[in-house]
């Protein structure tokens, strides 16, 4: 297996996250997004971790689901809060503090 | 090697499939359920490069506790379950090309930065050299993120609590 094969499995899934965080308008479709992005970021540690034969790169995996974990938690509190506000979750309507 | 090089195209090709699906399918839950495609291929991934505990991980911590998050935030904020007409804002096509612009980007510099670059005698890392490395370098970084968990957890249940 070359290593290529997954760094570019891992871009693809990076971009995909980009292009879902840029176009959707439902909070929880922008988080499941950055879900992609997270994933994207894991698959790189742990390559570069089974190449150099180290498990450096399994361990920051770890601690990126974790964060990950935290991350939901507090992102779906906070659409919640706004869904209790606003009726609405869509990301585009929160520009109050647009100038 | 042939039959895992099959095995990894396989499933990349699911993942792909899936991760576009999640971002373009106008009903949320679909997108939910595409997403656990996606979750399972890269434990899937996991296991091919030998890194078996954080492949257990992937599995128990995000298709079982994160999509499980999500589909409670979908009920809870009351989404439409059916297919959204507005799924999409007007950036989509600007969206569309800084990823594919990206993509070409990052696939270009990744393929001459690591062109040729092997797996040589791919070992199975055990749990216990992980757990080792957890609990000696990584230890303080390790109890950072159990602090950063528990502040979160109270976070979300202040932010999401009524008064």
């Amino acid at each position: 297996m070359l290593l290529n094969q997954f760094l570019l499995l891992a871009a693809i899934l990076f971009c995909t996250g980009v292009y879902g965080v840029l176009a959707r308008r439902n909070g929880v479709m922008v988080l499941m997004s950055v879900e992609l992005i997270l994933n994207a970021v894991n698959i790189n540690l742990v390559a570069f971790g089974a190449y150099h034969h180290d498990v450096t790169g399994q361990v920051f995996a770890l601690f990126v689901i974790a964060i990950a974990a935290a991350e939901v938690g507090v992102g779906l509190a906070l659409v919640l809060m706004l869904y209790r506000n606003r009726r609405s979750i869509d990301v585009d309507d929160i520009d109050l503090m647009k100038g | 090697m042939v039959a895992e090089n099959i095995a990894f195209y396989l499933i990349a090709a699911v993942m792909v499939v899936a991760a576009i699906r999640v971002v373009t399918t106008r009903n949320i839950v679909h997108a939910a359920l595409y997403l656990v495609l996606v979750l399972a291929g890269v434990a899937a991934q996991y296991i091919l490069l030998a890194a078996e505990f954080v492949a257990v991980t992937q599995v128990l911590v995000y298709i079982g506790a994160i999509v499980v998050l999500f589909l409670f935030g979908i009920m809870l904020t009351r989404a439409p379950t059916g297919p959204m007409d507005d799924s999409d804002n007007e950036q989509r096509i600007v969206g569309a090309s800084i990823a594919v612009v990206l993509l070409g980007l990052m696939s270009y510099t990744l393929w001459r930065a690591f062109k040729g670059a092997q797996f040589v005698d791919l070992q199975v890392q055990t749990t216990a050299q992980v757990a080792n490395s957890i609990f000696s370098t990584y230890v303080i970084p390790f109890e950072i993120i159990s602090v950063v968990l528990l502040a979160a957890l109270i976070g979300a249940i202040v932010l999401a609590r009524r008064d």
